[in-house]
Order: C-alpha cells, then sequence, then structure tokens
C-alpha cells in the first residue's frame, strides 16, 4: 500500500515504536543495513536552500546502498519555468522509488502525494510540518531519556513560523503526562490551531516569555532559531533574532539531566560555550536524525532486512 | 405589495437573512445559469421581520445546497415539483467545502498554484470554523 508522511500524525504511536527500534537496530548494526536499498532511488526536491536535511537524506540512502538524485533548490527545478508541484512530482515517480519535497509554500507535500505513484516525505513545507525533524526528536529524546511520556519540555524561541516546534507538539501530545512550557516573544506564539490542538487533548500548557523562569523544571530544552526567510519585514527579524541566548549561566539554573536539542542550524540562540556541556545533545540528534530517516525509508519502501 | 409568481419545477430558498441573498446569489454562481432567477429583498416575515427569497426555475441539481449549510444552516429550501413543494431539505455545516471560500494565507500553496481547488474541512462544528486543507489556515464564520 502506498503510504507517504505528511505529518507526524501520520503514524500511529505503536507504528513509531516500530520505526524507532529499526532506527535503534540500524545505529547497533549498520553493515546489515548497508545493501538494503541496492538498485533503490531516492529523489530530492528541495524547492528552498537545506543543506542539513537534503544531506542527511541523501547520506541515510547512501548508507541503506542507494542511489540519490534530486534537485536543491527551485531555480534549478522546472519550478523556474512554472511547473506545478504535482506535475513535477508525477514525472519524478517516472525516475525514483521513493521521494523527500521541501517546499516554501505549506501544503506543497500534500499536494506532490495527490498524484505521486511513490512514497512521498515532507521534508518541511513552510512553516507549516517537518515530520522527519520530529522523527528525530522523538528519537533523541527517547534513546537519551529513555521514555517519550511524562516529561516537561520547553520549545523556546520562534514557535510561530517554526514548523519543528508545531509538529513536536503534535507527536508530544500523543504521550501521557507531557507538559509544555510554550516560550516566546508574544509576536512569535504559537498558532491558534496547535493551542487548540493541546486544549482538546487535555495536557498541561504554559505560554511564557523568560526563559530563566522556565528553565528550571524542564527536562528537555528544546531551543530554535528566528529564521529571517519567515518575515516579511527586515525590522521585524532584527527585533526578534536576539529575544533568547541560551549560555552558560542560563545552563546553571537548568537541572542536571536536562536535555538540550535543537533541529539546527543554529546561529547565535545556543552560545557555543554550551556546546561542552554534556546535556547539549544537538549534535548527537543530528546523527539519530539519518538513522531515523533511514528507517523511514526502508519502512514506505516496505523493505525488511 | 410585490406580487411574484410561483415556479412549477425548481428550488425557493426561504427565510434568507434580509441582505444576504445577493451574497447567496455569487456564491450559487446564479449568474452563470440560464434560468430565470426571482430575487426578493426585505419581505415581511413573522418570524425574522424582514428576509430575502431566491426563486430558481429549472433542475435542481447544479445547486451546491452545501454553499447555502455555510453561509447560513437556517435558510429554508424547498423543492419545488409541478407547482408542489415536494421536499424541504434541513441543512447543516458542511464537511468539506471546494471552491466555496478561498485560502487567505500568502504562504499557502494555493496562493502560487492556482489551478488547485481550495479546499476547507470543518474543524469545530460548535465554532463553524474551516481549515485549509493544505495549509490548515483558521476560517472561521463568527467574526
Amino acid at each position: 500500500m502506498l503510504r507517504h508522511l505528511l505529518n507526524p500524525m501520520d503514524f500511529s504511536v505503536e507504528e513509531l515504536d516500530r520505526l524507532m527500534d529499526l532506527a535503534g537496530d540500524i545505529e547497533r548494526n549498520p553493515d546489515k543495513y548497508a545493501h538494503a536499498c541496492d538498485r533503490k532511488t531516492l529523489a530530492t526536491c528541495f524547492y528552498e536552500p537545506s543543506t542539513r536535511t537534503r544531506l542527511s537524506f541523501e547520506g541515510a540512502m547512501y548508507h541503506l546502498g542507494g542511489h540519490v538524485l534530486g534537485f536543491s533548490s527551485a531555480d534549478s527545478s522546472s519550478a523556474a519555468k512554472g511547473e506545478s508541484v504535482s506535475d513535477t512530482m508525477r514525472v519524478i515517480s517516472c525516475y525514483a522509488d521513493i521521494a523527500a519535497i521541501r517546499h516554501p509554500k505549506e501544503g506543497a507535500a500534500l499536494v506532490a502525494s495527490m498524484k505521486s505513484t511513490i512514497p512521498v516525505i515532507n521534508a518541511g513545507d513552510g512553516g507549516h510540518q517537518h515530520p522527519t525533524q520530529t522523527l528525530t526528536d522523538l528519537l533523541t529524546i527517547r534513546s537519551l531519556k529513555g521514555h517519550l511520556d511524562n516529561l516537561t519540555i520547553g520549545l523556546c524561541g520562534d514557535l510561530k513560523f517554526g514548523r519543528t516546534v508545531h509538529s513536536l507538539i503534535e507527536a508530544l501530545s500523543r504521550y501521557e503526562g507531557v507538559r509544555f512550557l510554550l516560550i516566546s516573544p508574544p509576536e512569535l506564539r504559537v498558532p491558534s490551531y496547535i493551542r487548540e490542538h493541546l486544549d482538546k487533548t487535555g495536557h498541561y500548557y504554559e505560554e511564557v516569555q523568560s526563559l530563566d523562569d522556565a528553565i528550571t523544571s524542564l527536562d528537555i530544552l528544546y531551543m530554535t532559531r528566528v529564521q529571517k526567510e519567515r518575515f516579511f519585514n527586515e525590522e521585524d527579524y532584527i527585533r526578534m533574532k536576539d529575544f533568547y541566548i541560551l549560555n552558560k549561566a542560563k545552563m546553571a539554573l537548568a537541572k542536571e539531566d536536562m536535555l538540550v536539542l535543537h533541529p539546527l542550524p543554529r546561529v547565535n540562540e545556543i552560545s557555543v560555550e554550551v556546546d561542552d556541556d554534556p546535556r547539549a545533545v544537538y549534535f548527537q540528534q543530528a546523527q539519530y536524525g539519518m538513522y531515523i530517516r533511514m528507517a523511514l525509508i526502508l519502512t514506505l519502501l516496505e523493505l525488511e532486512v | 405589495m410585490l406580487n411574484i409568481s410561483g415556479i412549477e419545477n425548481g428550488v425557493v430558498l426561504d427565510h434568507i437573512p434580509a441582505g444576504m441573498s445577493m451574497e447567496l446569489y455569487r456564491y450559487l454562481h446564479l449568474d452563470k445559469l440560464d434560468c430565470q432567477v426571482a430575487i426578493i429583498r426585505n419581505a415581511t416575515s413573522q418570524k425574522m421581520g424582514k428576509k430575502d427569497i431566491l426563486k430558481i426555475s429549472g433542475p435542481v441539481d447544479h445547486i451546491d445546497l452545501d454553499v447555502i449549510g455555510f453561509l447560513d444552516h437556517k435558510i429554508t429550501v424547498n423543492i419545488i415539483k409541478d407547482n408542489k413543494v415536494v421536499e424541504k431539505r434541513d441543512l447543516e455545516l458542511p464537511k468539506k467545502l471546494v471552491n466555496v471560500i478561498k485560502c487567505k494565507n500568502p504562504r499557502c500553496i494555493t496562493s502560487i498554484e492556482q489551478e488547485l481547488p481550495h479546499v476547507f474541512f470543518l474543524a469545530d462544528e460548535e465554532n463553524a470554523t474551516y481549515r485549509c486543507k493544505y495549509c490548515e489556515e483558521k476560517y472561521s464564520k463568527k467574526k
């Protein structure tokens, strides 16, 4: 059955567990999977620049023994000639076995999936969803904390346009006892549909401005970058970008076992002095990102090893 | 007192809030139909004080009842055959709207791909809230 990953909620909790178990096995036994995708091709359709996510997908496919083709900006694709996402994806379906799409417009991955005959993975659609980052975040937390329930997680920075934040909140809201502290300036609060979602699920959440106050109670601190490309107005961006900076002094207020995650790239919201703190796990997180993408590719292609 | 005769076959939309008939006319694309349409504005109503009525003569298959339900589910829909009301349809908020309202989110894929249908799903019946199928942008009927 043709399956896509457009939204983190496309997989049930049980399916996510299986996916994370598979990622764990890949991490422990990489050789076992080295030829799992022989003669399979991944298309990376990136309509906006994203070195990290694209390379993570490409790395994942190469580590599975597969091939990769694609484009890394809209300028170098037929979108520059005015071709629709849907048409592009129908053509790519003829060349590849699976596709990862990133697009600056919200809902683009859904449109891509509607006419595609191969599995489509949403690698980020504007400020909307970024499910593979969410899977990465979940795997990181589960691997390092041992569980996903009963955690207090602080999400800090751009909660309005930060798609990783939206996806992560939705995904974690399926686990019991998760408490959310939403730390942002008033202009960058989470969108209303996320608040409505949390109201419906009955999870505790609080919207606060002070990172210093919130950090003491956190098991996980998820930092985000204020992204210039999400603003129509340069002035707004400049005003917001230095609102939160995590440094050693703030880390001193946190629990000894709190983990700091960040979807990367980081700019200045986490001071480099924090990198050596054992609680800073954002580079490990990137490694988990590749394992979970490997597991995802295998699962969507229905390949068993 | 203005007298407008009944219709032999067609549909009568009654109890339209006064002033809304032209909006309904546009949403139903009645200007594109080649049939007789009577628009009665500010008719006297015991229940509403004033109301609008739309009488559309001809086949009713092309009338999108979902649109009427979306605009105001209290509007009465009377199907007329051989000069008689043969059916009264109850309306409710439609679960899905296609090309009725447009997504206004400038970041939505529909903002650049013109051929895509604008699809909204009913997200919250109590508050009459719809969300864009693509970007989940909210559209609320309650102002």
